[in-house]
C-alpha cells in the first residue's frame, strides 16, 4: 500500500497511485454501504471531530456518517456559531480542540489556506473538506470513484468541467486529480468565471458549450456560488441557464453514453435542467452522494493506519527499541 | 572629532564611481576625499570594504502613535542603524494618522528617540479619507517633507485634484499609491496561474497602471509634483517612461520586496509574503528590476511594516499585509548587484541620492560638504538570516532563514557612531 500521508490537504500532495489506493478502498467500502449492517470497527476508539467554518448540510452529514459507521466517536462543532464570534483566532481554536486529542479532525473553512494553516499546529490527522476556493479533496476523489464505476475507468476519457470555475474548490481538485490520472479536460465557462491562468494547466478552455461538450464522456456541473461573488460576474440566472445551462439539446454534443455529475446542492434550472438531473440513464449525481461516504471511510481509514503506524513508530523510538 | 577612513572602496552615487579611497570627516560633515589624513585625526582602515552614503529610506512604518507594542521609534532607529539606514522617511498611516501640526509635533518629538535621522511625511487627506486636504501649509511649516495617504487611495478624484493643485501651490510633494481600488478592492494576490491555483481573490496587474494613467493625469491637470511609491509591474512602466518623457515632475519607487521575490514565494500561504501591492509574476520582477538599472525606476525603499504574530498568523485572506524590512534592504538589495543587474553606484542613487534629491535633503552624498552619514559593509560576507535577531519589536520578515550576501560593519550619522557590527 502506497498512501503514506499524514494528512489529506488537497489532491496536488497525492500520487497517482496514492489516488488507486484510496478509489480500491473505497469500492470495499460502497459494499459495506450496501448491506444491512454496516458496522465496521477499524476507527474504533479514536475520536473524530467535524469542524465547519463554513455552513454544510451533506458534507458534514456525509463526514459524520463515515466516521460512525467505521466505529469512531464523532463529534460536530458548530464554529461559526461560537468561539470565533468571541474573537478567538483559528489557531487557538485549533490548539484548543487539540488539547482534546482527537485522532481525526475534518476541516471545513471559507478561507484559501486555512486548513493547511490548522494542519500545522495539531498532532492529529487533518482531512480539508474544503478551503476557500482552494481545494475539495474529497469531493474529487468520489467524483473519480462515482466515474470510474460508471466508465470502468479513470484514465483516457474527456472530462468537461463546466459552470462557475472561478470561485469553485471542488473544480481545482476535480482539475488536479483528472491531470494526475491522465484525462482531457477541458473547461467550460462564461470568461467572467474562468480563473487567470488557468489554461496553463493543461486543459481545453471554452466559453460555449456546444463545442466544449463535443465528444465528452463525462459532464460535470458546477452549483453557480453566489454566497462567493460579489457581484457582477453573469448578467441574470435566465442568460446564464440559456448559454452555460445543461439541458438534453447541449447534452447532444457529448457522447451518446456520456454522464452527468453535479457536486449539489444544485439550482435546477440555473446549471442543470431538473429532468436531466432525475434522468437515471444520464444523472449520476445520487451515485456521488453515496459514493461520497465510501470515499471519507476510506481516507479516514488510510489515515487512520498512518497514525497509528507513527504513533506506535514514536513510542518504539522513545522506549529506545528500534523496528525490525 | 576627526575620523579619516583609508583604504575604503568609496561608493559615490553622485559621481558614479566605486574606488579604493579614502575619506575624511570632522565634526558632523565630509571634509575630504582621497586627501591624506589630517593631523590628528583617527584613521579607520576599512580594510577593502564598501563606504557609501547612509540609506535613506521613504517610506517606513512606526507604530507610533497606535501601535506602538509593534515598532517604536527608538526600536525602529536601532534596526536602521543595523541596516544601513541613516534617514527614515516616516510614513503618516499611524492610528490616529498624522494629518494637524500636533500631531505632527508629537512625533517629531517622539522622534528624538531614534539614533538614526527621521523626516515626516503627513497626511494629504484628513483622516487619510480622501476627501478633505489637511492643513498642507502648516504642516509644511511644521516640517513634513511629502504628503500622501500611503495605501488609502481616494476615489474622489475632485477632492484629490483640488489637494494636488493646493500643494502645487505650497511646493508641497504629494506621493501616491498608484492603484484603481474598484478593480483590487478585496484581492491579495495578483491574479494569474499561481493565484488560480491556490485559489486566493485576486487582482490584474492592470490596476496599477490604471491607477497611474489617473495619477498622471491628475498631475497633467494640477501641475503637482508627484511621486509614485510603489511601480511594481511591466504594463505601468511605459506609463511612467511618457509621464517624465513629457515633462511632469513624476518620480517613482519599488520596494525591495518587489526587486527581490515574486508570487511564487508565497508557496503554501506564507503570510509573511503578503504585501501591498502583492507581489508579482517574475517578467513584472524583471522588468521592474530592469527600470530601476536604467533609471527609470528612481528609488528602493524597504516599506518597513511592522505587524505582530497574531495579524500574520490567520489564513492568508484575513493576514495583515507588509514585512519589516530596515534591516534587510542592504543585504536584499545587495542581491541586485551580486546577481549583475545593477551597480553599486547606480544601486546608491536609489537607495540613497534619489530619495534625498527628491525630498530636499542634503544627505545621499558622498560629496565635501555633504553631512558625515555613512555605512560601512562588506558586500560579499555570507550569513544566514534569522528574524530573531532582527532589532525590529516585529519580526516579520519574508527572509528567515534565507542565505543573506552583505554585512553592515558600522553606520555613522552626522558623524557619530550609531551602529557597529
Amino acid at each position: 500500500m502506497s498512501f503514506r500521508a499524514r494528512h489529506l490537504l488537497g489532491i496536488e500532495h497525492l500520487s497517482p497511485s496514492d489516488i488507486t489506493t484510496i478509489l480500491d478502498l473505497a469500492d470495499k467500502y460502497v459494499d459495506l454501504n450496501r448491506r444491512t449492517v454496516k458496522q465496521s470497527d477499524v476507527l474504533a476508539g479514536l475520536t473524530q471531530i467535524n469542524m465547519f467554518f463554513e455552513n454544510s448540510t451533506r458534507t458534514q452529514a456525509s463526514f459524520e456518517l463515515a466516521g460512525k459507521r467505521l466505529g469512531a466517536d464523532v463529534m460536530n462543532m458548530a464554529v461559526g456559531a461560537s468561539s470565533v464570534k468571541k474573537g478567538e483566532t483559528l489557531i487557538d481554536t485549533a490548539l484548543t480542540l487539540n488539547a482534546m486529542h482527537p485522532d481525526l479532525l475534518v476541516v471545513r473553512h471559507p478561507s484559501s489556506g486555512a486548513v493547511n494553516l490548522l494542519a500545522d499546529k495539531v498532532n492529529c490527522a487533518v482531512l480539508n473538506a474544503g478551503d476557500g476556493r482552494h481545494e475539495h479533496p474529497t469531493q474529487a476523489l468520489l467524483d473519480a470513484l462515482t466515474i470510474r464505476r460508471a466508465k470502468g475507468r479513470i484514465q483516457r476519457l474527456t472530462v468537461a468541467i463546466c459552470g462557475d470555475i472561478a470561485h469553485s474548490r471542488v473544480a481545482r481538485s476535480n482539475l488536479i486529480l483528472l491531470n494526475k490520472m491522465e484525462n482531457r479536460i477541458r473547461l467550460i465557462a462564461p470568461p467572467t468565471l474562468m480563473p487567470a491562468g488557468v489554461g496553463d494547466f493543461g486543459c481545453e478552455l471554452f466559453d460555449d458549450m456546444r463545442p466544449g461538450l463535443e465528444g465528452a464522456d463525462v459532464v460535470m456541473m458546477l452549483r453557480l456560488q453566489r454566497e462567493r461573488m460579489d457581484g457582477g460576474f453573469i448578467p441574470s440566472e435566465r442568460e446564464y441557464y440559456h448559454r452555460f445551462g445543461l439541458d438534453a439539446e447541449k447534452l447532444s454534443h457529448a457522447k451518446p453514453d456520456a454522464i452527468v455529475m453535479h457536486p449539489g446542492p444544485m439550482n435546477r434550472g440555473v446549471e442543470l435542467d431538473g429532468e436531466l438531473a432525475d434522468d437515471i440513464n444520464r444523472s449520476v449525481i445520487q451515485e456521488q452522494v453515496e459514493m461520497g461516504v465510501a470515499v471519507r471511510m476510506a481516507c479516514m481509514d488510510l489515515l487512520a493506519r498512518n497514525l497509528r503506524a507513527q504513533r506506535g513508530a514514536a513510542a518504539l523510538a522513545a522506549a529506545g527499541g528500534v523496528m525490525v | 572629532m576627526t575620523l579619516h577612513f583609508s583604504n575604503a572602496r568609496l561608493i559615490n552615487p553622485e559621481a558614479g564611481t566605486d574606488d579604493v579611497g579614502s575619506l575624511t570627516i570632522v565634526g558632523g560633515s565630509i571634509t575630504a576625499l582621497n586627501a591624506p589624513a589630517p593631523e590628528g585625526a583617527t584613521v579607520i582602515d576599512c580594510g577593502g570594504d564598501c563606504l557609501a552614503p547612509g540609506i535613506v529610506d521613504w517610506g517606513v512604518k512606526i507604530g507610533e502613535p497606535g501601535e506602538r507594542h509593534k515598532e517604536s521609534f527608538r526600536s525602529a532607529g536601532l534596526a536602521a542603524a543595523a541596516g544601513g539606514v541613516t534617514t527614515m522617511i516616516v510614513r503618516p498611516d499611524t492610528s490616529p494618522a498624522i494629518d494637524t501640526p500636533e500631531a505632527l509635533e508629537f512625533v517629531t518629538r517622539r522622534a528624538a528617540e531614534s539614533v538614526v535621522r527621521i523626516r515626516h511625511m503627513a497626511a494629504l487627506t484628513k483622516g487619510r479619507a480622501g476627501h478633505e486636504m489637511t492643513e498642507i501649509g502648516f504642516l509644511l511649516d511644521a516640517g513634513a517633507v511629502a504628503f500622501t495617504d500611503v495605501f488609502n487611495v481616494s476615489n474622489d478624484t475632485k477632492a484629490l485634484s483640488r489637494a494636488l493643485v493646493y500643494a502645487r501651490a505650497m511646493g508641497a510633494l504629494v506621493v501616491g499609491h498608484p492603484q484603481e481600488m474598484g478593480l483590487s478592492s478585496g484581492a491579495s494576490a495578483t491574479s494569474g496561474k499561481f493565484a488560480s491555483l491556490r485559489g486566493i481573490p485576486a487582482v490584474s496587474n492592470m490596476a496599477e497602471r490604471i491607477g497611474l494613467d489617473r495619477d498622471i493625469g491628475l498631475v497633467e491637470m494640477t501641475g503637482a509634483r508627484y511621486h509614485a511609491d510603489q511601480i511594481t509591474t511591466a504594463r505601468a512602466l511605459p506609463a511612467l517612461a511618457r509621464a517624465k518623457a513629457n515633462g511632469f515632475d513624476v518620480t517613482a519607487g519599488v520596494s525591495i520586496h518587489h526587486l527581490t521575490l515574486n508570487e511564487i514565494d508565497v508557496g503554501d500561504y506564507r503570510t509573511f509574503f503578503k504585501f501591498t501591492p502583492p507581489l508579482r509574476s517574475e517578467e513584472d520582477r524583471l522588468a521592474v528590476v530592469q527600470a530601476l538599472a536604467d533609471g527609470l525606476i528612481d528609488v528602493v525603499g524597504s516599506f518597513h511594516t511592522p505587524a505582530d504574530e497574531e495579524s500574520k498568523r490567520l489564513p492568508f485572506e484575513d493576514a495583515a499585509a507588509g514585512a519589516v524590512g530596515l534591516q534587510t534592504l542592504l543585504p536584499a538589495a545587495l542581491r541586485l548587484y551580486h546577481a549583475g543587474h545593477i551597480s553599486l553606484p547606480a544601486l546608491w542613487r536609489a537607495l540613497a541620492l534619489n530619495p534625498a534629491n527628491r525630498l530636499g535633503l542634503p544627505q545621499g552624498r558622498l560629496g565635501v560638504g555633504a553631512p558625515a552619514d555613512l555605512v560601512r559593509f562588506d558586500p560579499d560576507a555570507p550569513y544566514i538570516l534569522d528574524r530573531a535577531t532582527l532589532a525590529s519589536k516585529s519580526k516579520n520578515t519574508p527572509f528567515d532563514g534565507c542565505r543573506m550576501e552583505g554585512k553592515v560593519k558600522a553606520t555613522y550619522v552626522a558623524g557619530a557612531l550609531v551602529f557597529k557590527g
